[in-house]
């Protein structure tokens, strides 16, 4: 495929337009403690039960930085490949909300605390850079509930001061599919340093979509319109394609698009507008002056530098030159930190005489299929990466055939069994005897002699259906390598 | 007993210690001639009957190594008190009792001081004449018609007419120097992160800072020792050697070099405050320090800087008082509608005015013009310290253009009273201590005060100075007592 065929385009009679996407991702901070102040963040807690008097805004009350957040959103930013900025400052972004208790959100808006960066993604058609505008450290609001009571709302501050880091990218983005690579790929990166769990279902990972169109081959960028507070790729995906086509229709009908806020319906399948440009919050920002300017030190960056563990990317190149993977077999095995972490446990448990490719055909081949089946993470596998490996090794050494290992794989589900020992007590371990071949082989040419004259007069076919018969002449554990040597001797 | 409460913080103190006096004896006396004094409207919330029972547990097994063995005390409303309501002066908190202490109080109790109330002041500290509390104005002990300054009204007025041995104020723009000044009291304003902000209810974050009202110099020394220290619970606090104020006070300011700006020498202001500025000058002269004139050129543009500094934080800090989760809520169609009655009739007409002016000078549009350059201008004003501080030792000025004026004189004309902020607000916008003590009394017998102000961290300095001129000055408050019948 050209890289011609891969490009996104919205087509419409005469014309062909260009899809102009940029993300503000809002990934929550891995850290047991929220921004400011020292209460829980853990998920699916009774409500408001994780509240500080600082949550709440208490009067009186003042933010504390919590450093392990600032860690956190540097190591994000040594992933990004971004640049860290020594000094930087948090602002109050003023509005009104039941569930924003101080009445204003501790942000960064001027001096963020990391600069431009970018992010390498695999499309089918080659490598792509997206460049990151920015990431800011902020904190989340509280939660409204409107539906528990036909009169009142109801506010949950559990999550009110959680640490958010808004990641910015650059217009880069072309299609709905480099927007779900360009969220994969941040999440891998973000669970590789654990910075964020990448868990959407639970509002650790969402995003705000800009999307414009344009003429294709135009350099200009059309007017953009903002998705609030999307949370799932699918539905990101769903609700650009939207949006552009309604965008294109709009130019197609010689209108102009408005600049504004728009929400997606993922029930309808569509974005309806929140406000305009000129109903826009005026925030106010200001700088904090509870927070002094957040300052870090090269050695505390370095610090940090030196232990940030390997990167997809890096892993990637390394299982490619170690291992001597393919391209996609490595970009598979790297999306993931569990995975990989899998990967190379199977790896190190195969010992010396080892069979990676047969190792990466199993875990993406027969593993994936069950972990897909029954709705699993790797890190949940109903198999362990040893007793894979163990597998994988006794198909390799001849104890069995690849075909067994099937039978033996579908019996490992059940809690984890050692292949080595169903291999024994099943009576499963591959016939590799000769002799014993032989004289079985020797058996069938005897009761099918007729088809054997016809095989040595021609009749190539038939040599399957010999090995069919010695195969299940043995209960299927005959070595398959030693049916086929042996029957080509005999009907010679 | 009456001349219990005559005594000074230190006096007191002494008598605790040699067992003159008991806490019960001390905490009496004051609860008595403060219930005498119901007219002055000093307190919001009185603490009695609990202060007795301390008193009483403290004088069964007292520790005598504390600072303020026993002490009661009674401290301005913005600090938050534990299960005692704190309303800052306004409606809005008129039901709130916070289940957390301050530092700067919880430094107090750890010494010893028994919480004797919570004394009036201007709602949410903006004000210069405690007449913007919801809780009524607050009369000065110096005379019926007059107002006890602002915003530490309540707190100036208890010390002065001898309510409480001792206070604290918060001090933003002047709200504990002019009201001392006002009242013939000493109030200092320490350098900005020397007291914890933790659990006083935020007027402008950048510029209030806690700070003790006393009789005297040394009274004044001993309480800033209690009260300052370093707390991780907020990020402006400053980790520096703080020195044994009180114990380290020295009269002996020879040699020390005194800065006189021309720039406070301001257009209108009164022969009698240059007067007795003047005088000023000559006893830090008669103390053996040398006064040196100087120029401060951006004072001028300290009060309308300060008037847009502290407005937009206001704003900003206020925004959470929107009867959601805790104060005064009034009933209200939607949500919208909610917070428009909840704030329209929980806060008073000053607080409105500066939540509407923060909002103006933070706006798109605005911010630059306003905020943006105020802060420059107040980077200004910080160097022009830091230029005369190459020079001189500390300042002398006046604390206030006037003495204290009636009540209701200035309540509908606001920029006069900003006015009475003129010589204080720039020592908050540079973040630097200052005193105000009482210096001499006008043609009418009201208090003057003169303000010391001080380098970052130098309060022992300023101290000092003080301490010496207090006694070359040897003011004596006339408080008549005419409000006990």
């Amino acid at each position: 495929m050209s890289k011609k065929d891969l490009e996104y385009l919205i087509n419409r009679k005469d014309n062909q337009y260009e899809v102009v996407i940029g993300l503000e991702v809002h990934a929550q901070i891995l850290s047991e403690s929220k921004l400011f102040s020292s209460s829980s963040t853990k998920f699916g807690a009774e409500p408001n039960t994780q509240v500080s008097l600082v949550d709440a805004a208490f009067p009186g009350m003042l933010p504390v930085i919590n450093e392990f957040c600032v860690k956190q959103a540097i190591k994000t930013g040594i992933g990004l490949n971004a640049k860290i900025n020594k000094r930087s400052v948090f602002d109050r972004k003023n509005y009104f909300y039941a569930d924003l208790p101080q009445g204003y959100q501790i942000s960064q808006f001027k001096y963020p605390i990391i600069g431009e960066g970018k992010v390498i993604l695999d499309m089918p058609s080659g490598q792509k850079e997206v460049g990151i505008e920015r990431l800011h450290l902020e904190q989340d609001a509280g939660k409204s509930i409107h539906d528990l009571d036909p009169q009142n709302t109801f506010v949950d501050l559990n999550r009110s001061g959680v640490a958010l880091m808004e990641i910015v990218s650059k217009p880069d983005l072309r299609s709905p599919d480099e927007v779900s690579a360009y969220i994969k790929k941040l999440r891998s990166i973000m669970r590789y340093l654990g910075t964020c769990d990448g868990n959407m279902q639970e509002g650790s990972l969402r995003a705000d979509v800009n999307v414009s169109v344009r003429s294709k081959g135009s350099k200009d960028f059309g007017t953009r319109c903002e998705i609030k507070n999307v949370n799932s790729i699918k539905f990101m995906q769903m609700a650009i394609e939207y949006e552009a086509n309604r965008q294109v229709d709009l130019i197609e009908e010689g209108k102009s698009i408005d600049q504004e806020t728009r929400l997606f319906d993922t029930k309808k399948n569509e974005t309806r507008s929140m406000r305009s440009k000129e109903d826009a919050h005026d925030y106010r920002y200001f700088p904090d002056p509870d927070l002094l300017p957040l300052e870090v030190s090269d050695e505390f960056i370095n610090d940090l530098k030196n232990n940030v563990p390997e990167l997809p990317d890096d892993k990637k190149k390394r299982f490619i030159d170690e291992f001597k993977l393919s391209q996609y077999e490595a970009t598979i095995l790297v999306s993931d930190i569990d995975i990989a972490k899998y990967f190379e446990e199977v790896v190190a448990k195969m010992g010396k005489n080892k069979d990676i490719k047969l190792a990466v055909n199993w875990i993406t081949g027969e593993l994936f299929a069950v972990l897909n089946n029954k709705n699993l993470e790797i890190s949940q596998s109903p198999v362990s990466a040893k007793n894979l490996a163990i597998l994988v090794n006794l198909i390799k050494n001849g104890t069995i055939s690849g075909k067994i290992a099937k039978t033996v794989f579908e019996l490992m589900l059940d809690g984890d069994k050692d292949p080595q020992k169903i291999v024994e007590e099943k009576g499963l371990k591959q016939q590799s005897d000769p002799k014993a071949i032989e004289s079985l082989i020797d058996k069938i040419i005897n009761d099918n002699r007729e088809k054997a004259i016809e095989y040595k007069q021609g009749k190539e076919k038939l040599f399957g259906f010999f090995v069919g018969q010695a195969m299940k002449a043995s209960g299927g554990k005959a070595n398959p390598q030693l049916i086929n040597e042996i029957l080509k001797k005999k009907l010679q | 007993m009456s001349d219990i409460t005559k005594q000074s913080l230190t006096e007191l103190v002494e008598n605790i210690k040699i067992k003159k006096l008991s806490s019960t004896d001390i905490t009496k006396a004051f609860i008595e001639r403060s219930e005498k004094s119901k007219e002055l409207n000093a307190y919001i919330t009185d603490d009695f009957t609990s202060a007795l029972d301390k008193a009483k547990k403290f004088d069964q097994k007292p520790n005598l190594d504390l600072k303020l063995p026993g002490i009661p005390i009674a401290v301005k409303d913005l600090f938050c008190t534990k299960n005692i309501k704190t309303t800052a002066g306004s409606k809005i908190l008129n039901n709130f009792v916070p289940t957390y202490e301050s530092t700067v109080t919880e430094n107090i109790w750890n010494e010893g001081a028994i919480l004797l109330g919570k004394l009036n002041c201007d709602e949410f500290a903006m004000g210069s004449s405690n007449e913007t509390s919801f809780f009524g104005n607050v009369q000065n002990p110096i005379n019926k018609d007059l107002v006890p300054g602002g915003s530490s009204g309540g707190s100036a007025s208890a010390v002065a007419g001898q309510l409480t041995p001792i206070t604290i104020g918060t001090d933003t723009g002047g709200s504990i120097r002019q009201p001392a000044s006002f009242t013939g009291t000493v109030g200092l304003k320490p350098t900005y992160g020397s007291c914890s902000r933790y659990g006083i209810v935020a007027f402008a974050s950048s510029l209030d800072q806690a700070g003790p009202m006393a009789q005297n110099v040394k009274d004044c020394a001993l309480l800033q020792e209690v009260i300052s220290s370093y707390d991780t619970k907020d990020s402006t606090s400053i980790d520096f050697k703080r020195n044994k104020y009180s114990k380290e006070l020295t009269n002996n300011i020879k040699g020390k070099k005194i800065g006189i700006p021309k720039e406070y020498r301001v257009d209108g202001m009164s022969k009698e405050i240059e007067d007795l500025w003047q005088k000023g000058i000559q006893y830090v002269k008669d103390c053996g320090a040398e006064t040196i004139d100087i120029s401060l050129p951006h004072t001028s543009y300290a009060l309308p800087t300060y008037y847009i500094v502290a407005p937009a934080e206001a704003s900003s800090n206020l925004a959470r008082y929107d009867g959601v989760k805790y104060g005064f809520r009034a009933k209200g169609e939607n949500l919208i509608d909610m917070y428009e009655k909840t704030r329209s009739e929980g806060f008073g007409a000053e607080v409105q005015r500066r939540i509407m002016i923060g909002t103006y000078v933070l706006s798109s549009g605005y911010y630059d013009a306003y905020y943006l350059k105020a802060q420059k201008v107040r980077k200004l004003i910080k160097n022009d310290f830091d230029e005369v501080y190459k020079k001189v030792d500390a300042i002398l000025t006046p604390s206030t253009p006037s003495s204290a004026f009636k009540i209701g004189e200035k309540t509908n004309d606001p920029v006069s009273m900003y006015l009475n902020d003129i010589f204080t607000v720039p020592v908050n916008l540079a973040g630097l201590p200052g005193i105000s003590i009482p210096a001499g009394h006008d043609s009418k017998g009201y208090p003057l005060g003169l303000q010391i102000i001080g380098k970052a961290f130098d309060e022992q300095n300023i101290l000092n100075i003080a301490y010496a001129m207090e006694e070359k000055i040897n003011f004596k408050n006339k408080i008549t007592d005419w409000w006990i019948k």
